[in-house]
């Protein structure tokens, strides 16, 4: 049976991501609630885990919510956390044969407006996920592109662009990020274009240090001596020998922004109100912590789980970077490596050939 | 060494007026004007007034120079918009904390993670190996911030053994000084063990690759045929070879270290520089978040050009040219 080239660790990332992005995909469908309603929010705030109170639909007013509801003579009497309330049993609407049987459930706990927990989980992924994909993609982009422009554009420009990058790698990000965001007013677009637009640094230095190691080898050489241009030789072939280390960098990266998008909500600089993100979920719980625990808790568990999941990614992509999966194997050559291998073994076929050697 | 020093003060300098270049232009190019009354009963000629006294109705460039000239010659802030406090006093106040927070935390993650590392590396592949390795993973990916509500909540409120925040108790001033830093350290070691951790399991990683790499080195070998314990072949031979690249992760987690303080600042209620930048971009105090910005960046370029010579001084083979 064939199995999956890559580490354990690296299938349990990708699955821990992909699990994450199966739910803000489908969070409309799975979320038992509107991640913004707030039913009787005095009744139903701060509601611990597991907990579901009864819901009394009436013709004159909002829904009710009450803990217990019981008939006495012509009025239902609810039972709520401000005492009982009387209301008359004709004006009930969603009262039936077994009283009333509407159950409001909040699996993971309301916030202090009332809202549940789960329905805003589920919506704040999709924000926090396309958040860091989006900047992650946007600094591999730039990273990738800066690196390569030192790597193959000659001392000078190598020069301008990594002494540039070393600046910035000691800029205080954060500091860099708090002053824009202070003064615009976030939204996803510039969330994304900050957070990304600070993290390419790193990977600028990786993809110039992994290409100029690449140039040296033999099938590089080959290719450039078969007269392709350095951009080419960039393109078709150092490149696509780059893209392990890229990818788990991309991967790290994917984390990293998720948990700097958390940090900026948290601090009330990223995702606005009433969008929920998990970062601003935390900070929404920080001031019912000792009463509601559950509002910050469980925000903070999603963060930890996508971050995990990234880093459990890039750890064995790395692992398989290093030569070998879990199991010792070696590992499989890309079509690509193949095809400037097979390149490289030409074309020393020939020099040998043209040197009077035996070819093999 | 001299040159040395002097080439990377030079550069340290140059970047800092990058940064400073740089900060101002983000402040003036932003859109809105720091000084609009935001309320309509502040009458437009008080408003007038206003900008001429922050010197905001003159052009960019005379702005840039005269708030750059200031600063360069006299370290002169400007006031804050908020309270009209001189802004390098109100920074001078926060420095301390920050620093101490920021400090404890570099201890508390080099401590656990040279330990943690250390563990690793005695028992290779084993699970105490694996469990090491597993536990940093986590640890990096818990929010910083998160971690440190839930230290409070727990730690703090639950089991009593912290205060929940502050940096002394309410009656400080009449203790000595000894209960004084006493008092300070019990208020530390909760935020700084928090905010030390997310780094944490990356040194421990780092630890256990460097001593597993230096057994298999000829000084390893020559160590262990000299009948040497394997604790101290671990601790003293291993723990010199792994020093230079553990102190080159000191500056790398310098930005980070940094960063973090700024929430952890916020979840404890530390008044620190982390504190103080919130509550200005809070209230569009302008001077006090440029300055903030620069103070940080004049912290971490430090904190590197400081590793950076430890570094020549603790590795011989590093040559400073």
């Amino acid at each position: 049976m064939r199995r999956s080239s890559l580490p354990a660790s690296a299938r349990t990332g990708a699955g821990i991501l992909g699990l994450l992005a199966l739910l803000a995909a489908t969070a409309p469908l799975l979320a038992p609630f509107d991640p913004a309603e707030q039913l009787d929010a005095a009744e139903s705030s701060r509601r611990p885990p597991l907990s579901s109170l009864l819901v009394v639909r009436t013709v004159d007013r909002e829904p009710l919510l009450a803990e217990r509801v019981t008939v006495d003579g012509d009025d239902l009497v609810l039972e709520r956390r401000s005492g009982s309330l009387r209301v008359p049993l004709s004006s009930a609407t969603n009262h039936g044969e077994e009283g009333i049987a509407e159950r409001r459930r909040n699996w993971l706990g309301s916030d202090a407006l009332g809202r549940d927990i789960l329905s805003r989980l589920l919506h704040g992924s999709r924000v926090s996920l396309t958040i860091g994909l989006l900047a992650a993609c946007l600094a591999l982009t730039a990273g990738t592109l800066v690196g390569s422009c030192a790597a193959i554009g000659g001392r000078f420009v190598d020069q301008a662009l990594m002494r540039t990058v070393d600046g910035l790698l000691c800029f205080p990000h954060l500091a860099l990020v708090l002053l824009l965001a202070a003064l615009y007013r976030p939204d996803t677009t510039l969330l994304v274009l900050l957070i990304g637009g600070t993290g390419w640094m790193g990977l600028a230095r990786l993809v110039r240090a992994e290409l100029l190691r690449l140039k040296q080898e033999r099938f590089a050489l080959a290719a450039a001596a078969a007269g392709r241009s350095p951009a080419g030789v960039l393109v078709r072939h150092l490149l696509p020998n780059a893209t392990t280390p890229l990818l788990v960098d991309a991967s790290l990266r994917v984390g990293a922004c998720i948990l700097v998008e958390s940090a900026l909500s948290f601090l009330g600089l990223g995702v606005q109100p009433p969008q929920p993100s998990w970062g601003s979920m935390i900070a929404d719980g920080q001031s019912h912590l000792t009463t509601a625990w559950w509002i910050a808790a469980f925000p903070g568990l999603m963060v930890a789980a996508a971050v995990l999941g990234s880093s459990l990614l890039a750890d064995g992509l790395s692992d398989r970077l290093a030569g070998l999966g879990d199991r010792g194997r070696v590992r499989r050559r890309s079509p690509w490596a193949i095809r400037t291998w097979l390149g490289v073994r030409a074309v020393e076929a020939k020099r040998r050939e043209t040197q009077g050697e035996s070819s093999w | 060494m001299i040159r040395f020093v002097l080439r990377r003060l030079l550069a340290a300098a140059v970047l800092l007026l990058i940064v400073l270049t740089l900060a101002f232009a983000v402040v003036a190019l932003a859109p809105g004007d720091p000084m609009a009354p935001t309320d309509p009963r502040i009458p437009p000629e008080q408003a007038e007034r206003l900008r001429a006294l922050y010197g905001l109705d003159q052009p960019l460039p005379v702005q840039y120079v005269r708030w750059l000239g200031a600063v360069v010659l006299h370290w002169d802030w400007g006031q804050s918009y908020r309270t009209g406090q001189p802004v390098a006093e109100l920074l001078f106040d926060a420095l301390p904390p920050t620093l101490l927070l920021a400090g404890a935390a570099l201890l508390a993650q080099y401590l656990l993670g040279i330990g943690l590392g250390l563990l690793a590396a005695s028992r290779p592949n084993s699970r105490l190996d694996l469990g090491v390795r597993v536990a940093s993973l986590v640890v990096y990916a818990l929010p910083t911030f998160w971690v440190g509500l839930m230290a409070v909540l727990v730690v703090a409120v639950g089991l009593g053994l912290a205060p929940a925040g502050g940096m002394t108790a309410a009656a400080a001033f009449e203790l000595g000084p000894l209960a004084a830093a006493l008092d300070v350290l019990a208020h530390l070691w909760l935020p700084a063990l928090v905010l030390g951790l997310s780094m944490a399991g990356d040194i421990a990683r780092y630890t256990r690759s460097s001593l597993i790499e230096f057994q298999a080195t000829e000084a390893g070998r020559a160590a262990r045929a000299r009948g040497l314990s394997e604790t101290r072949i671990l601790l003293v031979h291993g723990l010199a070879h792994a020093a230079p690249r553990l102190l080159q992760l000191a500056s790398v987690s310098a930005p980070l270290l940094l960063s973090g303080a700024v929430v952890a600042e916020v979840v404890f209620a530390w008044p620190g520089l982390g504190t103080a930048t919130l509550v200005a971009i809070q209230s569009g105090d302008i001077p006090v978040v440029l300055a903030a910005t620069a103070y940080g960046a004049v912290l971490v370029i430090a904190a590197s050009l400081a590793a950076d010579l430890l570094l020549t001084r603790l590795d011989p083979r590093i040559s400073v040219e």
